[in-house]
């Protein structure tokens, strides 16, 4: 069953065509991870999804979500979708929670406005959903501040905020970027693994042909704008036919390459 | 623990001694404020008079003491007004649609124009001198300044990740608003509302040395400078009195919030703990 549904999107700056005429689709439960350079408009296509584009951005083309369209909706209409059918994680786990609120607040936020749950009720869930994404003593992180968390454990706070209301789809931008690269792995293993058990569809995006591949089945890579190549993960490192997606291919093997061979010498 | 932060020490003491005093307006005063002497008039401070009497033998004193009341009672109501005011005006301005953001910015620069004494006394004019009209007038003057600085706060948080992560939970305008936009803006709040009320005392004290301000015969810090000076050749500490007064809580007010913006800004903390 097709999940979501983008044909023919189209964003622009101004006279500025910043994402152009993009179309992909995703089976429920399917993830499809979208890679390209900064500025490519992998985070811009994303935004479009969820609805969060800047105003000064004009969108065209179609977005169906479960057959609806979301294109062109009110910001009040699709309040009701983000975070409830729709969940996003940021990229910078620093500055994506409120310094100010504590954490159990911000996990609770999304089940108050989509569940109408109470506060009490809303802060239980959110301590169960801190234990669900491998926080120890999850009754002592609903209370405390971001500051008083490390980055991994912020970004698996977001995790349990994007989470929190089930919903059918996850967007990932860049997740782990922004993290230390020991705790990259744990992160990644935990949004797989969240992401099969909740059934969710994923949209990863990254500049991180490694990353995506470990992610997703599918890639759609996205070069100024156009999706140059979108196929199966093993066809893309089989058979890459545009020539961009080829280079990234070529990127990833020799930085692997040169990383078995620095192992292997210190293995000697 | 917090650092030492002399001048939000000092900021404290100069506000809470005025305070004290304006408490002690409503206990207990040497002398009835209004009670006319005239044997005892223009007597030079005395041990009897600790700051001396004025032309119709009232005590000076308790004159200083009963002033505050004016003096503060304005100042605070018309913070509260300029607050009230101008952080609705700046977050609204910051928060509505393109289309209406230069006119509203052009009515907050209209209002900043306005000098806040001629606009008083251009309402005394109109609807005769009063406290209120004082508290009204420099309120609304000061709530310009307010909306200007709030509205541009309230831009850079909208910027912040925080706000699209709420966003992207699906926190409408008025949930982020009261869950994000207010609290981080509290610390900014407290430093303007500080800054704001040193104006609005100042202004009060203009406002009633030009006889606009509170009528008599209720004393005020600012008329009695005015009559005061009269009699500077006879003795010069008279109006020095009220105007120590005023100048002890303007700075007082001042220096609370240097104090405060040293306290509350994160860029300049040790320990966020």
């Amino acid at each position: 069953m097709t999940l979501l549904q983008v044909r023919n999107l189209t964003i622009r700056f101004g006279h500025r065509v910043v994402v152009d005429d993009v179309s992909f689709e995703l089976e429920a439960g399917q993830r499809l991870g979208i890679i390209g350079e900064s500025g490519s408009g992998k985070t811009l296509t994303s935004l479009a999804v969820i609805g969060l584009l800047p105003d000064t951005a004009a969108a065209t083309g179609s977005i169906l979500l479960d057959g609806q369209e979301l294109m062109g909706k009110s910001d009040r209409e699709f309040s009701s979708i983000r975070g409830n059918r729709i969940g996003m994680v940021f990229q910078e786990p620093l500055t994506a929670l409120n310094p100010l609120m504590r954490v159990g607040k911000q996990i609770a936020q999304p089940l108050r406005i989509h569940r109408g749950m109470r506060m009490t009720a809303a802060i239980a869930r959110a301590a169960e959903l801190c234990a669900r994404v491998g926080l120890p003593d999850p009754e002592r992180v609903v209370r405390s501040y971001p500051h008083q968390l490390s980055g991994g454990q912020r970004q698996r706070i977001g995790l349990a905020i994007a989470l929190a209301c089930s919903p059918s789809l996850l967007i990932a931008d860049e997740p782990t970027t922004a993290l230390d690269v020991t705790v990259q792995q744990d992160v990644l293993k935990l949004i797989n693994d969240l992401v099969r058990s909740e059934g969710s569809s994923l949209i990863f995006v990254s500049h991180d042909l490694p990353v995506v591949s470990s992610m997703a089945e599918r890639v759609a890579v996205m070069r100024s704008g156009q999706v140059v190549e979108l196929a199966a993960v093993n066809e893309l490192f089989g058979a890459a036919r545009h020539e961009y997606a080829r280079m990234l291919v070529d990127a990833a093997r020799r930085s692997d390459d040169d990383f078995i061979r620095v192992s292997e010498r210190g293995r000697k | 623990m917090m650092r030492r932060n002399r001048t939000l020490i000092i900021g404290v003491s100069l506000v809470g001694f005025s305070a004290a005093v304006f408490l002690l307006s409503f206990f207990w005063t040497p002398y009835d404020p209004l009670e006319i002497n005239p044997e005892l008039s223009l007597t030079s401070p005395s041990t009897t008079h600790w700051m001396g009497t004025d032309e119709n033998g009232r005590d000076i004193l308790s004159n200083v003491i009963v002033g505050s009341r004016a003096t503060l009672i304005t100042g605070v109501f018309a913070v509260v007004i300029c607050m009230v005011v101008g952080v609705s005006a700046g977050i609204a301005t910051a928060m509505s649609p393109k289309w209406l953001e230069s006119p509203a910015i052009f009515g907050i620069d209209i209002v900043l124009a306005l000098p806040t004494v001629l606009f008083a006394i251009v309402l005394a004019a109109v609807y005769g001198p009063s406290t209120f009209t004082a508290v009204f007038a420099i309120g609304i003057a000061l709530s310009a300044s307010v909306a200007q600085v709030t509205r541009r706060e309230v831009n850079g948080i909208l910027l912040a990740d925080y706000v699209t992560a709420a966003r992207a939970s699906g926190s409408g305008k008025l949930r982020i608003v009261r869950r994000h936009v207010l609290p981080n803006l509290r610390a900014s709040l407290f430093v303007q509302a500080t800054g704001a009320s040193a104006i609005a005392i100042l202004a009060e004290s203009t406002l009633s040395y030009l006889g606009l301000g509170t009528p008599p015969p209720d004393p005020s810090w600012g008329r009695m400078m005015a009559s005061l000076q009269q009699y500077l050749l006879i003795d010069p500490i008279f109006p020095l009195w009220p105007g120590i007064a005023i100048v002890i809580t303007v700075l007082g007010f001042n220096l609370l919030g240097d104090g405060l913006r040293e306290a509350l800004d994160p860029t300049l903390r040790r320990d966020a703990e």
